[in-house]
């Protein structure tokens, strides 16, 4: 067999059913494979779009996300889907074209040194130099991006590499010596970390998006209804836990609900599962949660103990030491007098907004949520539209939400929008979007059309970058330098690809709008003219403590 | 302060720069680094000395190497009996008058003269940090000329 040929029966040995990509000159080998292969192969229109549409797919479904590119600028149009991908630990491989190994160093056309660019944003990389390698190294790279926390692996497949023959041997299993993730929590530290807990007055559960990897949303919504423990979530941790429970406090951070960061502030017991306590979580680290003890359970031990000292560090992974911890729990810590203070914080401090006359985004996400009863996948671009959705939207399942959270990647939203809707076609999948983030890869409405990816924009018009805006009123005398945005007519140009626009002015057209849009069987811009200086809060200001909020609100 | 680590690590093309990088991505300071091939063809060890502010950095360091899949295990030799030495090579002023003055500093610290001529003597020295230390204030009082200097080798007892 080729390598081409060698490659495309790993894939489909992996279970690989779509890839994402472009084709180049470096990798024509392997697209004449693709030619006639049964695995679904989606042309994006722009390799970065490739990235993030595998990592959609991928959030969305729990399976590895293949992209593949060509080199050298085929390559590194990837760099920001694969850095995104790391950032926030989603399983995907990438695949490039290289120059033929003859060629390598040499700079040939359309050469980049692609292991060496992705070293610092990948979990692992390869350079294939050897037909007879690329079995064994295809079957590593999927056991590596899906295995231990998640994360990108690139492989880079020289044109004569793909064109050469060799034997194919299928490796029976992988066998790395540097790379024996931990799976189960050392006993103990269960025992002393449910000391902590069974004598807790006021602990909080603060997840993020491990647990969703993990698979572990279930035993988590178990853990907290049994010992009654209320939960604040990460931005990617969003859906791990029902937002219409009575324990949720919301996502906590500089954007997040008031009560939720009252209420780690006021704990005596943190329990993070499966986030890292980032910088927009934390806030002023010296600041946070002065009184808790802290538990931290994650299956990266990097992880721990990075941002804050934690006193009962778990390397596991999250689904079996939430495990270990129901089993071994005796006794329930008494919390009535703790949620009946977190009732109270929900009501001093709800989430709130002005114009409730107007065409507010808040009401928008809000009307979606109750449109769609809340069984759909939202993604988002970065900025403000990202911050309204994480706010008033109530996530009930993993999956349904994906944005960028680590990289803060703008352009991200759409196509991750079209891979969750390939990986999950039985969902509506909605991407709530900016008028500056949905520029960044708008190009991708064509492989909306042309694949019949009936996915959902709604574009929160406000003319402006508007969470940058926001800081410079707030942070820069309201110098709104370079943030103001001349745009196209969004529903004129989604028309002219061959896909539908609606354009909504006044507050008694969303539904309508949203409605038509669902009926739909194709790709759908709503473009919302919002007001155009509304800003999101709660909002703790970079480097403040957690409970030092801006409420901006009269 | 300055800690010793040992890596066994993966003898493969590449690895060397995803330590470095990692390294440098992080703001980590390397004071030195010895790499070779060992009996076992397939892997390499390394000694590296890492400037650490504190306990929590070196932590970091560790955890962040374990994450390296091609590092394979990470010792750090701080709280560990070990022997650590690193090797000199100078060229050093030196009359034929001076050269048995010299040859009896060096006695002191397991080095000799290679070669002597033209006033010039090189020299070679091994021993530990310490000893390396002594030797080049000893050798500063002859004139050292250059220095080239190993990184720091360890084993454990």
């Amino acid at each position: 067999m080729t390598g081409a040929e060698i490659l495309i029966e790993c894939l489909k040995r992996e279970g690989v059913e779509v890839m994402f990509g472009y084709p180049g000159g470096q990798i024509l080998p392997t697209f004449d494979k693709l030619y006639d292969c049964s695995i679904r192969f989606i042309l994006t229109r722009h390799e970065q779009a490739a990235a993030h549409a595998a990592e959609g797919y991928a959030r969305a479904t729990g399976k590895v996300g293949v992209c593949i590119a060509t080199s050298g600028p085929g390559a590194t149009n990837l760099v920001t889907g694969i850095a995104n991908a790391f950032m926030d630990s989603s399983p995907l491989v990438a695949i490039t074209g290289q120059v033929p190994t003859t060629l390598i160093g040499n700079d040939a056309f359309q050469e980049a040194d692609v292991t060496g660019i992705t070293r610092p944003i990948t979990k692992h990389n390869y350079l294939v130099k050897d037909t007879r390698d690329l079995a064994r190294i295809v079957r590593e790279a999927f056991y590596i991006a899906s295995s231990g926390r998640p994360g990108p692996v690139l492989i880079d497949l020289p044109s004569d590499v793909q064109k050469k023959e060799a034997e194919f041997i299928w490796p029976e299993k992988v066998e790395l010596r540097g790379y024996h993730p931990t799976l189960y929590g050392h006993p103990g530290q269960i025992k002393k970390a449910l000391k902590l807990i069974e004598s807790a007055k006021r602990p909080i559960i603060y997840a993020g998006g491990g647990v969703i990897s993990a698979g572990a949303s279930f035993l988590l919504t178990d853990f907290a209804r049994q010992l009654q423990i209320p939960v604040t979530v990460t931005l990617m941790g969003l859906g791990c836990f029902p937002g219409t429970d009575e324990l949720f406090l919301g996502m906590l951070g500089m954007h997040g609900t008031a009560y939720a960061n009252h209420a780690i502030m006021e704990s005596d017991l943190i329990i993070a599962i499966g986030a890292r306590f980032d910088d927009r979580v934390t806030g002023k680290v010296d600041a946070f949660a002065p009184n808790a003890k802290k538990i931290h359970i994650d299956i990266d031990p990097s992880s721990i103990s990075k941002n804050v000292k934690v006193d009962v560090p778990i390397v596991g992974d999250v689904k079996n030491v939430l495990g270990q911890l129901l089993e071994g729990v005796d006794k329930k810590p008494d919390t009535k007098d703790w949620l009946k203070h977190i009732e109270y914080l929900k009501k001093k401090y709800p989430l709130k907004y002005q114009w409730k006359n107007k065409l507010s985004p808040q009401y928008i996400i809000e009307q979606l949520y109750e449109i769609t009863g809340g069984d759909a996948i939202i993604t988002t671009e970065v900025g403000q539209n990202q911050m309204w959705a994480a706010q008033w939207f109530r996530y009930t399942q993993p999956r349904t939400f994906i944005s960028s959270g680590g990289l803060g990647t703008m352009g991200f939203g759409f196509p991750a929008a079209i891979g969750a809707k390939v990986g999950r076609p039985d969902k509506l999948v909605f991407d709530i979007a900016g008028d500056g983030s949905i520029q960044m890869n708008i190009q991708e409405i064509a492989t909306c059309v042309c694949n019949k990816i009936p996915v959902k924009v709604l574009i929160l018009n406000n003319g402006y970058l508007g969470m940058v805006r926001q800081w410079q009123e707030l942070f820069y005398k309201r110098r709104y330098s370079y943030t103001c945005l001349y745009n196209p007519d969004f529903v004129r140009l989604v028309e002219s690809y061959g896909g539908m626009g609606i354009r909504v002015t006044a507050k008694e057209e969303v539904r309508p709008a949203i409605e038509q849009a669902i009926k739909a069987d194709t790709v759908v811009f709503i473009d919302f003219h919002i007001e155009s200086e509304e800003n999101v809060f709660p909002m703790v200001p970079a480097g403040e403590a957690l409970n030092r909020m801006i409420e901006g609100l009269a | 302060m300055r800690h010793t680590l040992s890596l066994v690590v993966e003898n493969k093309f590449g690895v060397l720069a995803r330590i470095a990088g990692l390294f440098s991505a992080r703001g980590y300071n390397i004071a030195s680094l010895a790499v070779s091939e060992t009996l076992d063809p397939t892997i390499s060890y390394m000694t590296i000395v890492v400037e650490a502010k504190d306990e929590a950095v070196l932590e970091q360091i560790k955890k962040q190497l374990n994450k390296l899949i091609d590092v394979i295990t990470v010792t750090d030799f701080t709280k560990k009996e070990h022997i650590d030495r690193e090797m000199i090579i100078a060229k050093v002023v030196c009359s034929t008058r001076d050269k048995p003055k010299l040859e009896r500093t060096l006695e002191r610290f397991v080095g000799k003269i290679i070669q002597c001529k033209n006033d010039i003597a090189i020299i070679e020295a091994v021993g530990d940090q310490e000893q390396i230390k002594k030797l080049l204030e000893a050798l500063s009082t002859f004139g050292i000329k250059e220095l080239v200097r190993t990184g720091r080798l360890a084993i454990a007892y």
